[in-house]
């Protein structure tokens, strides 16, 4: 694999720095559906929306769940800014399914307007934990 | 001369007084450095934050944006961190003193505190407390510092406050900690990047900024975030400092102590050596007169 066709992503949480290094492609969800990012993209700022984060190395994939945040697509350089992002193994399945049912609860209930795009965002993010944790078990 | 036993009780109080300043002192120095980790973690969120914030704004071109403009409002909040605990040397009151010293006015001002001195002091000095969140300077995390991001933006989108201010103190290092006002909102940009952007511009900064959704949707959500990162940031770095500042408030205090008790051991001493003579000389003077 010649290296013109990586580019650097790293991808920062308040906590630490969750990824940093040379990448041939990166996939995930924005606010207007999934994008696929290769090398040579048009600059570009966008809203994350929770959903898994697949990153190709050269001869390795790996699957992340990203949960809010935005992304920064410069001509060889990514940056996802994101407010928590985690590893299948580092994902408490227990909670993300106890915040699901909760949120589902809450989504089924009589409530404001503001619970209720509260409640829609937790069940999406439980979601995508839940979906990146069960691929990787 | 102060008697034995007055000076024998006094340095036995400083004595006890000099344990607890020790003890706080080691107390402090192990949380600065969990508290120093935290700054350092956190910190390149808030840069690469902060880079893409600029750099998007930059590249936006002229976007008229509500964030980008001061509100109608006169007023003006202001977020203030200090600490809940005191014996912190000046950490507190240089906080206070940098609002009191500010040209906004205590009847213009709104404020949001964040621990339970500033945000005392403030209200004698007839300050406005709009809000209250003395628990979260114990352990901060990034869902407090959102749901303060999110309190001051709803203010300023109701139209309460034209602008949105944040004082803290920086954690420059363990012994120097600078006490900052931030302007939040409007947001600003410093224009210390323009001078030093006299190199050749790369291909990066030619091109124009894109956004999905479009540029005005996406800066409503980017900015909040912006600002939270930006809390977030002063919350840690505000717990480094307030432990920096007692550390060393509690690393003089002792030096002190230790200062008194060997002034106090020199009179107890001299105090003993001069019974002990006045003793003898009664001795001498009371045989010489029975002989």
């Amino acid at each position: 694999m010649d290296d013109s066709k990586l580019f650097n992503l790293k991808v920062v949480t308040p906590n630490r720095i969750f990824y940093e290094g040379a990448v041939e492609m990166v996939e995930l969800k924005t606010t207007e559906g999934d994008i696929g990012i290769l090398k040579g993209h048009i600059p570009l700022t966008a809203v994350v929306s929770p959903g898994a984060l697949i990153i190709k190395e050269t001869d390795d994939t790996k699957e992340a769940a990203l949960i809010d945040g935005i992304v920064r697509i410069l001509q060889d350089s990514v940056t996802i800014l994101a407010q928590s992002c985690e590893w299948p193994d580092e994902i408490d399945i227990n909670r993300a399914n106890e915040a699901k049912i909760r949120a589902e609860r809450r989504l089924s209930g009589q409530e404001g307007e503001v619970n209720f795009q509260r409640a829609e965002l937790a069940l999406k993010r439980s979601i995508t934990r839940l979906e990146v944790a069960d691929k990787y078990k | 001369m102060a008697s034995m036993r007055d000076i024998k009780r006094r340095k036995g109080s400083i004595q006890s007084t000099q344990q607890i300043t020790k003890a706080m002192k080691l107390v402090s120095t192990v949380k600065l450095q969990h508290a120093k980790t935290g700054a350092e973690q956190t910190k390149p969120y808030s840069d690469c934050m902060y880079e893409t914030i600029s750099q998007v704004l930059k590249k936006a071109g002229n976007i008229d944006h509500r964030y980008l403009k001061p509100g109608e409002s006169d007023k003006a909040a202001i977020i203030v961190i200090t600490s809940n605990k005191g014996l912190a040397g000046g950490y507190n009151s240089n906080v206070i003193k940098m609002i009191t010293g500010s040209d906004i006015e205590p009847a213009k001002a709104m404020v949001y505190a964040v621990g339970r001195k500033g945000k005392e002091a403030l209200a004698r000095r007839g300050y406005n407390i709009a809000a209250d969140y003395c628990e979260v300077i114990n352990t901060p995390l990034f869902s407090d510092a959102c749901k303060i991001g999110k309190d001051v933006l709803e203010g300023f989108a109701n139209g309460e406050f034209g602008e949105i201010y944040l004082a803290y103190t920086r954690f420059k290092n363990t012994v120097s900690h600078i006490p900052t006002m931030l302007k939040l909102l409007p947001v600003q940009i410093e224009s210390k990047e323009n001078e030093a952007k006299d190199e050749k511009p790369t291909i990066d900064d030619l091109t124009l900024m894109n956004f999905e959704p479009d540029a005005d949707e996406a800066l409503d959500m980017i900015i909040p975030n912006y600002i939270n990162s930006l809390i977030y940031g002063a919350l840690i770095e505000a717990v480094a400092s307030e432990n920096g500042a007692r550390m060393q408030a509690m690393d003089s205090a002792t030096s002190n102590a230790e200062e008194m008790i060997s002034d106090l051991s020199l009179k107890y001493n001299r105090a003993r050596q001069a019974s002990i003579t006045q003793e003898l000389t009664e001795i001498v003077a009371g045989a010489s007169a029975i002989n």
